[in-house]
């Protein structure tokens, strides 16, 4: 077993699980907006917000954001063990990527719950 | 020599093909210290190309399976010079180590009760050849050989065998009492010499099909036993008996198992004459080998073979049916498919005899312990010497081998030999070390090749060497054609002796270790050839227009060439069984 | 038309900077020949071309190599499958340290499969005669047990060339399945255990390379899904 591992599972199953359910949530969210944007043709302001006003919403919501956080955690850090070899690089670029997707999701939920 | 690194072992087995790793295997797991040196990484040794199976009477197919038939079938099957006690052993083993085989893992294909599957093979009958034709080759679908060494080599990774691979053995060492104490190794792939010591050396080196135009062998099998063995000066036995397969596929020479007979593929002529059933009313199809392809080869030079130069026959397949050919001949229809462009489902296979084993070898007992001759003719063990598998000759198979019995012999007794290097490990092996000039003569040939500064090359030269066995030792055999060939063999050796190397880098260099196979061709050659010449009589596989008949006063012997006076004797073939009564020679008809 | 144009990698560390591609005019006489036939015919005029072979018929796996930019076996690849625009263009594996021209160093592709305990380990007592297996469950280990070690497959494998220490590769891994498929064999929570990290299987990311080159027709890729599907029974 490879136990020379950066990510916080260490589980190689429960990445896998986390990409899979993950994506599958933002394809359903995904599909809800395209949908939603579609049969809302001259959508205003008041729609929108009201939209995001709804509580279950907020959760779906909140569920896609913590998706997107996750995917993009299990991805990009596959993706850094895969091209960047020298470890300091690779630990810098990681540190930026967590930091990153750490403000975005912080970001996203004040946008979501604050106001 | 002295800056020459050396390595200790108590046993080192030359060969990583079956019988090598089984005797690793035996070794590893009495926790002694061996090695096993292969020039190929394991599981690309000749082995691996075994199709059909493993023949012994595990009562799978047939409960009432006796070995003591497969036993018979044995003897009959070499013309009676196979050795009755090396048989009876083989045969009375072979079911403990083809189980064992099992338990390590051999996907071995199965009969609807679980048991492992057993086809019918050529020459195999029930009741001592009174009770019809028996099943009895135990078989992977048609990739015994591959599941055997894979399985082989897996169960030495799990034993923690130690492996020099890419490793290329280039001369026994002996010390100054003639004991065998290691061996002169090149490690291909940094060009590093080294001294190789040893208290027990195993050649399981394989057979030498490449002394042959046309050969079913890999292209690594050049006899580097035979040869290392013969330039120390030890006899060969039985060097004439060349088995040639009846269904190499015409043009390509890549083996057709047995197995598609056995299964109820037939052989016709260009007439669509199932022309088997003329020369062997009963096994028709299933007759010896050597009948088989004797059979083929008349029909061909009476004008009935087929293609536009009536030059091979063909193997009938199609009528088998998709589920068979699948199942259990799958890896048939792929090679048909790459080599005779031909879907065995819809056309037959174009095939003809080819070189496909070699009877003879290195004399041994069933404990692999090389055997020699003293002045007064009676065996004597070559100490530190052992050899197993195709590369000895114990003799189970005689003048002709039966299909299936190569891959028993190889488990059977590189087990046995195995089991006797721990027992005489653990008694104590005691030899002189070798001295500097032992190692210095060993040497020698590995010396010229990397000294010399021109003549012809080695890729020529081994075309020149196939080419006279092909046209002079071929599946029929006559006195002034032979004398030709020894002629032109003896003129090749010269050829071969001021030969020229090119490149004599270190990495990796397999232009080196072809001039040194060459120089084993070569041995193996002159070995067959005059033995050939000299056994005045046909038995098995050795077929001659001159002498066509079996001749039991002169010949009910082995044959033993001694390569130092190039000289041919003769050694009593054995007839005392332990257990069973002997089976006495009689004509030997299918 | 009967010479082919053959440009191969060529490089022999003792006597050579840096690797480097040479042209050869090989004269097939229009025959539809294997590429190792043409390997033969090229080593002819030089002695110092170094390749593995050994069986020639496709089922000893050493002469994998890149041919025209695709991994296969030498021995059973005719020319007619291919050469394009009378080229070919002969390169060793992808991935592994070179050795010498087309020999590359395949230690770490053996050692990925040492690492899956390429052995059946059954720790019930063996009977007198062979366990017993129904054919059905026999049949489960038809397409796993073929593989012949030529690494065709790991070096085409984009996961295996970034990760060649961590994530096992195609080849190791159909080997791995072919143990947890057989009904013999009863480590099957011990060898899941040492897969479950996130590179020794995981790493596949389906591009399915090694099941366009592999040269016995085997499915590595399905042997990963299948070991990711017990991954997740064990679990769950």
């Amino acid at each position: 077993m490879v136990t020379n591992i950066t990510n916080f599972g260490r589980s190689g199953l429960s990445d896998w699980l986390i990409q899979r359910f993950s994506a599958v949530v933002l394809a359903l969210y995904t599909l809800f907006i395209v949908a939603y944007l579609l049969f809302n043709p001259g959508l205003d302001y008041a729609t929108w917000s009201g939209l995001f006003a709804q509580t279950w919403m907020r959760i779906f919501s909140l569920l896609a954001f913590v998706s997107l956080a996750a995917h993009a955690w299990v991805g990009l850090w596959t993706v850094t063990t895969d091209y960047l070899k020298p470890t300091g690089i690779r630990i810098g670029v990681q540190t930026v990527i967590i930091l990153a997707i750490f403000v975005f999701l912080v970001w996203g939920i004040q946008i979501l719950w604050g106001a | 020599m002295s800056n020459m690194r050396s390595l200790s072992f108590d046993a080192i087995i030359i060969g990583g093909g079956g019988a090598g790793l089984r005797a690793a295997l035996e070794l590893a797991k009495s926790g002694k210290k061996t090695a096993v040196l292969s020039k190929v990484f394991p599981t690309r040794s000749h082995t691996v190309s075994a199709q059909g199976g493993i023949t012994c009477a595990i009562a799978s197919s047939d409960p009432q399976d006796d070995w003591r038939w497969h036993m018979y079938d044995t003897v009959k099957g070499g013309d009676y010079i196979a050795d009755q006690d090396a048989a009876e052993y083989m045969c009375s083993e072979g079911p403990k180590a083809v189980f064992e085989l099992e338990h390590m893992g051999l996907p071995f294909s199965r009969f609807d009760n679980g048991r492992i599957y057993q086809r019918p093979f050529g020459g195999q009958s029930k009741n001592f050849g009174e009770g019809g034709q028996a099943a009895r080759t135990c078989a992977a679908a048609d990739r015994t050989g591959h599941a055997l060494l894979h399985t082989l080599y897996q169960n030495n990774l799990k034993n923690n065998t130690t492996f020099l691979n890419e490793w290329y053995a280039v001369d026994l060492v002996k010390n100054a009492n003639g004991d065998v104490v290691g061996c002169i190794a090149m490690d291909i792939e940094t060009g590093e010499v080294v001294h190789v010591k040893s208290k027990a050396t195993v050649l399981a080196t394989g057979g030498a099909g490449r002394i042959y135009a046309s050969t079913t062998n890999a292209l690594i099998n050049t006899g580097d036993g035979i040869g290392m063995a013969l330039r120390a000066g030890f006899p060969m036995q039985d060097m004439e008996m060349w088995q040639f397969h009846p269904t190499g596929i015409y043009g390509a020479g890549t083996l057709v198992t047995e197995g598609c007979r056995g299964e109820g593929g037939y052989l016709v002529n260009k007439d669509g004459e199932r022309f088997m059933e003329r020369y062997a009313p009963n096994a028709k199809d299933l007759a010896g080998r050597d009948v088989v392809a004797r059979s083929m080869v008349m029909e061909i030079l009476e004008g009935r073979g087929c293609g536009e130069h009536g030059d091979h026959v063909f193997l009938k397949l199609d009528h088998l049916g998709d589920d068979v050919l699948g199942k259990r001949l799958p890896g048939i229809v792929e090679l048909s498919k790459t080599f005779a462009h031909v879907d065995p489902a819809q056309e037959p296979i174009p095939v003809v005899p080819t070189c496909h084993y070699m009877m003879g070898g290195i004399p041994t007992n069933v404990h692999g312990q090389a055997i020699m001759m003293d002045a007064d003719g009676n065996d004597q063990i070559v100490n530190g010497l052992f050899a197993c598998g195709e590369a000895a000759c114990v003799s189970v198979h005689g003048a002709n081998r039966l299909g299936g019995n190569s891959l028993l012999d190889l488990v059977v007794f590189g087990r046995a030999a195995g089991m006797f290097i721990e027992g005489a490990l653990n008694e104590g092996i005691e030899y002189l070390d070798a001295s500097e000039s032992d190692i210095e003569s060993a040497m020698k040939r590995m010396t010229r090749w990397n000294e010399s500064e021109g003549g012809e090359t080695v890729p020529e030269l081994k075309r020149a060497l196939q080419s006279i066995m092909q046209n002079s030792f071929g599946v029929f055999r006559e006195e002034e054609n032979m004398q030709k060939g020894v002629g032109q063999l003896a003129e090749l050796r010269e050829r071969i002796a001021n030969a020229y190397l090119p490149d004599k880098t270190n990495a990796f260099n397999t232009a080196r270790v072809e001039a040194l196979e060459l120089d084993n061709l070569m041995e193996v050659a002159e070995a067959t050839a005059i033995a050939a010449l000299e056994r005045k009589e046909s038995r098995g596989a050795h077929s001659r227009y001159d002498y066509p008949d079996r001749d039991d006063v002169n010949w009910l012997k082995h044959s033993l060439y001694f390569p130092t006076e190039k000289k041919v004797g003769k050694r009593d073939v054995n007839f005392a069984p332990k257990t069973v009564d002997t089976f006495e020679p009689k004509v030997r008809t299918y | 038309m009967s010479t082919l144009q053959v440009s191969i990698y060529r490089y022999n560390p003792e006597t050579d900077s840096a690797p480097y591609m040479q042209e050869f005019q090989v004269d097939t006489q229009g025959r539809d020949i294997m590429v190792l036939d043409v390997l033969h015919l090229m080593k002819e005029q030089d002695n110092g071309l170094a390749f593995r072979r050994s069986c020639r018929e496709g089922v000893c796996g050493s002469d994998g190599m890149n041919m025209n930019g695709k991994n296969g076996l030498a021995c059973i690849t005719p020319l007619s499958d291919v050469v394009k625009n009378g080229k070919l263009v002969l390169r060793p594996l992808p991935g592994l340290p070179v050795i010498r021209d087309l020999v590359v160093d395949m230690g770490l592709f053996y050692k990925q499969y040492e690492r899956i305990q390429p052995y059946l380990q059954n720790d019930t007592p063996a009977p007198a005669i062979e366990r017993l297996q129904s054919p059905e469950d026999r049949d489960k280990l038809d397409g796993l047990y073929e593989c012949i070690l030529c690494a065709c497959c790991s070096t085409s494998c984009p996961s295996f060339w970034w990760n060649p220490e961590k994530f096992v590769g195609p080849a190791g891994l159909l080997q791995s399945y072919r143990f947890l498929a057989d009904s013999r064999d009863t480590a099957t929570d011990e060898r899941l255990a040492e897969l479950e990290d996130p590179f020794s299987v995981f790493r596949c990311r389906g591009i399915m390379n090694c099941v366009a080159v592999c040269p016995k027709g085997l499915n590595p890729t399905r042997a990963i899904g299948k070991i990711r599907e017990m991954l997740l029974a064990n679990a769950t």
